[in-house]
């Protein structure tokens, strides 16, 4: 497979799954050709809502349809999604309406537009409210398997999604499970738990570490609410040393959620790799490299942290 | 006749909202008596419901976007048969379903989470819309508070729903109305911040709107009646209502959005809701034991 935005994917499988449910309906905030649905919106035009921009209403429109038995996507960036943070608080999360929310255009690496338009906090807050539950596919087969998820899922969901082509990460057998991650390559020394865009550069500097003798478990944290605690632990008792590494701010994502399980049950030595401060405008790859999440500066972070 | 009824059955309303209200000992009972004559008018003179099967698809639905008025509609759902009276003064207590502002998951009946301001009406447009496009023919009736709509989301959904699923899935099932009382929690809605020209306002954003007395079942029924018998869009109908109405010394003061009477205040507004003199007052308890009853027991909380 060649590498492909999940917000592609995505398009692609809405597509594919309104064909089979006529309960599935978009709704869009006038961004629905870079949230692509907008084939979805082309085929069905009659499941295919644009309020127009006014995220809070759509937000509030989509808990109410999913109310009456509708599956509704709602789709904006991820910052203008976690900007109307109340709506989603009281109209999805405490109404437990059966919305499925939609962030495209996650982290700096959409680069060059600047940090208004990055969702980097996005996590820390929806990971905040009870019911709703947060994925975060690594590549186009995964995202295809969370979209069909999704849609059976009984409850609010949040999906976090790249405006950025992703490469292939897991293997064709692969099966998303809800509340369960994936080791996408064995290891002893340190466990290095990825979602998302960094995800295959956690890959690379995993090879880079183990030609210098360090061997890194890889995990595909695609679900960051629930964590898989299960594997969380087995993993960070047998290397006892964890990395994360996402593409959002260090305060509170799947960093944050890991330490506070770890450091109720296990406490371990933890790093965090993500976001400092805001983002800024830039290439994408410079962008990761400044903020250490390439694959140098992900084998930088883990060879300082292990003292190697 | 049917007014008369309905005019009987929000008194019995008012009555427990004061004594719910005088149990919890905190709430909202100026936005709570504006609002029940509507909310006594959708329930017992018009919606399609069925107490004993809350999530029956076919059910009309009432959002009241203004939840701080929700001892209003725990009232009626309770008259409705959704719940036992003598649930109602848990009220606010820890453990019980009657949250102090809407919880859609706690109690069977409600239909939204509301009380964060400015959110209802957006649930209800998706709700009208869910209908239309699964072909049921239920109606939504959305509730607003007037200070309410200060809240800027509720403008994004006012822009919205005469466009909504136009033209095969019109909003022609749902009706908003506004809660018109005057007072906010800080003042008065003109001092605070003015929504006037309000109706001016929703006409310019597409909407058929009409005026009524909030208070008037007739005119609440054939408002209700002129709003299903629009098609095309929805209809906004703004009710003019008396903050407090109904107990003269909460009427139109705002210190009386948001604090609960005392029991002997509450027992004192319940005797002017059933329209009975001081004088006569002891001699009318002997004749009506469901009020000696509430009567009794807010006396004991009284003492407490």
């Amino acid at each position: 497979m060649p590498a492909k935005a999940s917000r592609a994917a995505f398009g692609e499988a809405l597509l594919d799954l309104g064909a089979r449910d006529e309960r599935i309906v978009t709704l869009d905030a006038d961004l629905s050709k870079s949230t692509m649905t907008v084939n979805f919106a082309k085929k069905y035009p009659q499941r295919a809502f644009n309020l127009g921009i006014a995220e809070s209403n759509m937000i509030g429109v989509g808990a109410g349809m999913a109310l009456t038995g509708r599956i509704p996507f709602a789709c904006s960036f991820a910052c203008f999604i976690v900007g109307r943070f109340e709506t989603i608080r009281i109209s999805v999360a405490y109404t437990n309406a059966n919305l499925k929310i939609v962030g495209t255009h996650s982290g700096i690496a959409i680069g060059e537009d600047g940090y208004s338009q990055m969702g980097i906090e996005d996590i820390a807050c929806i990971r905040s409210l009870p019911n709703i539950g947060i994925i975060q596919p690594a590549d186009e087969l995964e995202t295809k398997q969370v979209i069909a998820y999704a849609v059976e899922h009984q409850g609010p969901l949040y999906l976090r999604l790249t405006r950025q082509n992703l490469e292939p990460v897991c293997p064709p057998d692969y099966r998303f499970q809800y509340g369960r991650w994936l080791a996408l390559r064995p290891g002893h020394d340190v466990t290095l738990i990825g979602t998302g865009g960094p995800l295959f550069n956690c890959l690379e500097a995993a090879k880079q570490l183990e030609a210098d003798g360090i061997s890194a478990e890889v995990i595909n944290a695609a679900c960051i609410k629930p964590l898989d605690e299960e594997m969380l632990v087995q993993s960070a008792g047998r290397t006892g040393h964890v990395v994360t590494v996402e593409d959002h701010t260090v305060a509170g994502g799947l960093g944050g959620a890991v330490a506070e399980f770890l450091g109720d049950v296990l406490p371990t030595p933890m790093k965090r790799l993500g976001v400092h401060g805001f983002g800024e405008s830039g290439d994408a790859k410079g962008l990761y490299a400044k903020h250490g999440l390439d694959p140098a500066g992900i084998t930088a972070s883990v060879k300082k942290f292990l003292n190697r | 006749m049917g007014e008369v009824r309905l005019e009987s059955i929000a008194r019995e309303c008012r009555v427990q909202i004061l004594r719910m209200l005088a149990h919890a000992g905190s709430g909202h009972p100026g936005g709570s008596l504006s609002v029940i004559d509507i909310l006594t008018t959708l329930y017992f003179g018009r919606l399609k419901f069925d107490p004993k099967r809350p999530d029956w698809p076919e059910r009309d639905r009432v959002v009241l976007s203004k939840g701080h008025a929700v001892p209003a509609l725990y009232a009626v759902l309770a008259r409705a048969g959704y719940f036992p009276e003598k649930q109602l003064i848990t009220l606010r207590k820890l453990g019980s379903p009657l949250q102090g502002h809407p919880d859609r998951t706690a109690l069977p009946g409600m239909e939204a989470a509301t009380g964060s301001l400015g959110q209802g009406l957006s649930i209800s447009l998706g709700l009208a819309l869910g209908l239309k496009l699964a072909n049921v023919k239920s109606r939504v009736y959305c509730i607003l508070g007037d200070g309410e709509i200060q809240e800027g989301q509720v403008w994004e959904a006012a822009m919205s729903a005469p466009k909504l699923g136009q033209p095969q899935h019109a909003l022609d099932n749902l009706a908003v109305i506004l809660d018109y009382n005057q007072i906010q929690l800080d003042n008065f809605v003109k001092k605070v911040l003015d929504i006037e020209p309000v109706i001016a306002k929703w006409q310019s954003f597409g909407w058929p709107v009409i005026e009524i007395d909030g208070h008037d079942i007739a005119q609440i029924t054939k408002a209700l009646d002129q709003a299903e018998a629009t098609t095309g869009g929805p209809t906004f109908i703004v009710a003019h209502t008396v903050k407090g109405k109904g107990v003269s010394f909460m009427e139109n003061d705002p210190e009386w959005h948001g604090k609960a009477p005392k029991p002997a205040e509450a027992i004192k507004a319940i005797r002017e809701v059933l329209g009975v003199t001081e004088s006569a007052w002891e001699d009318y308890l002997k004749t009506d034991s469901a009020t000696r009853a509430i009567v009794d027991e807010l006396s004991a909380l009284e003492k407490k």
